[in-house]
């Protein structure tokens, strides 16, 4: 432990705490440019996180106690899974603590809890979103996890900053593995973060919605918190995507120059991302929800695939 | 780390998988089409970089003569195909996607462990991707054999021929040049004669539906 890392590790948890809406904003940014519509704010994520903080938050007289704890706990447990992804620097503080699986694991456990939240009032709009939510993270978890083996075979290891660590300082090579990996992560990306294909964020009252179902009881500081959290889970599978299949620019154990360079890098590299999100978006249709496990159910395929390959290919 | 050239082959190889799935999942005739046209599109360009890094100029009209057949021609005359047969928008019910892609990753896995043992003799430098060129035969029979109506079963015909193609450049660097002639006017014979054959069903039962075919006695 060195105050390097300390210093690097409280640098990653702010920029992914405070920069997350403002990710949030310029997707939505993009997508109204693209989809011919006059664009909100840039900012406009943090005015609703204030609106929402200063409102009185209604809970429902039958809640019980874990209505009120689930905001908290998803939210911590979003801030924990960005901290221990490298956006900044290899040398992270927390990154002993957890590896991918753990990683994954992070994300069930914040699932878990806004399932249980929205079954707990006992609406049918809750319960309905609830168990679709369960019904697409059992699919997209399996997925998730062979993409991290993916690049866990290739590097020797399942810690975070080490795959990106190996994959960002070794010379310049093509890995076929990678590029399914890459597809299938995608595919995960947008259904976990309940984006266009399989759920639209921009819907508010819909019966086809997945994540705003589960969120509708929620008013006040708790709902503020939920959607910072949403907000912190995209920039979480936005910084894993970045680490693993773009790793430039990402600093490399002790080096404060390197960490004054990544930081306009890893924006730089998220508002391209979130402008070719906005654009996958725009080009796809909203799926029935029938069709998710199927979309799944292919990304679970491209995944293993990659990991076939790299046994054939070694590469 | 192995050379560029075989990870450039390796990258085509691998892409060449995955259209190979994308044919296998697609439901809509004319995404089949441009899905098989792509692959033709990267055949060219793998065999093209095969050229290149070996110096061997009977592999550019290879490459030449996929190109026009491949992405050109093929696809033009099955464009022109469904425009006439009127199923541009036919979209086929299949039984179960999933099902099918986990048995695909049966096959991949089977010729993989098949191949390796093989391409450990070859001495060309794309011999890794003798597995992939040989899941991605399998794949097109898969597609073949899970098909109900005329033209995907067509299109996984031609598909197949792309695969054989691509495992004979990546195993022994392609065949002499009087023997990919023959085949590939063999292949645009095929398609031809399948066209005609495609009308003729459609003639007799008013649909494409082969299982039509099932049936061999008259009610």
């Amino acid at each position: 432990m060195t105050v390097y890392s300390v210093m690097a590790q409280v640098l990653a948890i702010l920029l992914a705490v405070l920069g997350a809406p403002l990710l949030t904003g310029w997707i939505n940014q993009c997508r109204a440019w693209l989809q011919n519509k006059s664009a909100p704010p840039l900012l406009l994520p943090y005015r609703t996180l204030h609106k929402l903080f200063w409102k009185e938050s209604v809970v429902a007289e039958n809640a019980s106690p874990l209505f009120r704890i689930a905001p908290y706990i998803i939210f911590g447990a979003m801030v924990l899974a960005c901290s221990i992804v490298p956006s900044l620097s290899t040398d992270l503080l927390l990154a002993p603590a957890a590896d991918a699986i753990a990683l994954v694991g992070l994300f069930a456990l914040a699932r878990a809890f806004i399932a249980l939240a929205a079954m707990d009032i006992g609406t049918a709009f809750g319960t309905l979103g609830a168990r679709r939510e369960m019904l697409v993270g059992f699919l997209a978890e399996p997925a998730l996890l062979m993409v991290l083996f993916t690049a866990a075979f290739l590097t020797q290891s399942t810690s975070l900053a080490n795959i990106v660590e190996t994959i960002a300082n070794q010379p310049f090579a093509i890995y076929p593995s990678l590029a399914f990996a890459g597809v299938a992560f995608t595919m995960v990306a947008l259904a976990e973060n309940a984006r266009v294909p399989v759920d639209n964020p921009a819907t508010h009252l819909e019966l086809t919605m997945i994540h705003e179902a589960m969120i509708l009881e929620y008013s006040g500081r708790h709902l503020a918190l939920l959607e910072w959290a949403a907000s912190l889970k995209l920039f979480a599978y936005s910084s894993i995507g970045l680490a693993i299949f773009f790793p430039w620019g990402i600093a490399h154990g002790h080096d404060p120059l390197g960490m004054l360079l990544a930081a306009p890098a890893l924006i730089l590299k998220l508002a391209i991302g979130g402008a070719v999100l906005a654009l996958i978006e725009t080009m796809s249709a909203k799926m029935r929800i029938f069709r998710v496990p199927e979309f799944l159910a292919g990304a679970f395929l491209l995944a293993v695939i990659g990991i076939l390959v790299h046994f054939l290919l070694g590469a | 780390m192995p050379s560029l050239v075989t990870q450039l082959i390796n990258l085509f190889a691998a892409v060449l998988l995955l259209l190979s799935f994308g044919l296998l999942a697609q439901r809509r005739v004319l995404s089949l089409i441009h899905l098989f046209t792509l692959q033709g599109l990267v055949l060219a360009a793998s065999t093209t970089t095969m050229a290149y890094f070996t110096g061997q100029p009977h592999l550019y009209w290879s490459a030449a003569i996929t190109l026009v057949l491949k992405v050109f021609l093929m696809p033009w005359l099955l464009h022109r195909m469904i425009e006439r047969l009127n199923v541009r928008w036919d979209v086929e019910t299949l039984i179960n996607i999933p099902t099918t892609m986990l048995i695909g990753i049966v096959l991949v896995i089977f010729s993989f462990n098949l191949a390796l043992p093989i391409s450990g003799l070859s001495q060309s430098v794309a011999r890794g991707t003798l597995g992939i060129a040989l899941a991605c035969v399998l794949l097109s029979f898969l597609m073949m054999i899970t098909r109900t109506k005329a033209i995907p079963q067509v299109i996984g015909f031609l598909a197949m021929e792309n695969a054989l193609f691509f495992a004979a450049t990546s195993a022994t660097y392609g065949m002499p040049m009087v023997v990919e002639l023959g085949i590939a006017l063999d292949v645009l014979v095929a398609l031809i004669i399948l066209g005609v054959f495609m009308f003729q069903i459609r003639e007799q039962f008013d649909s494409l539906d082969i299982r039509h075919l099932e049936s061999l006695k008259e009610e």
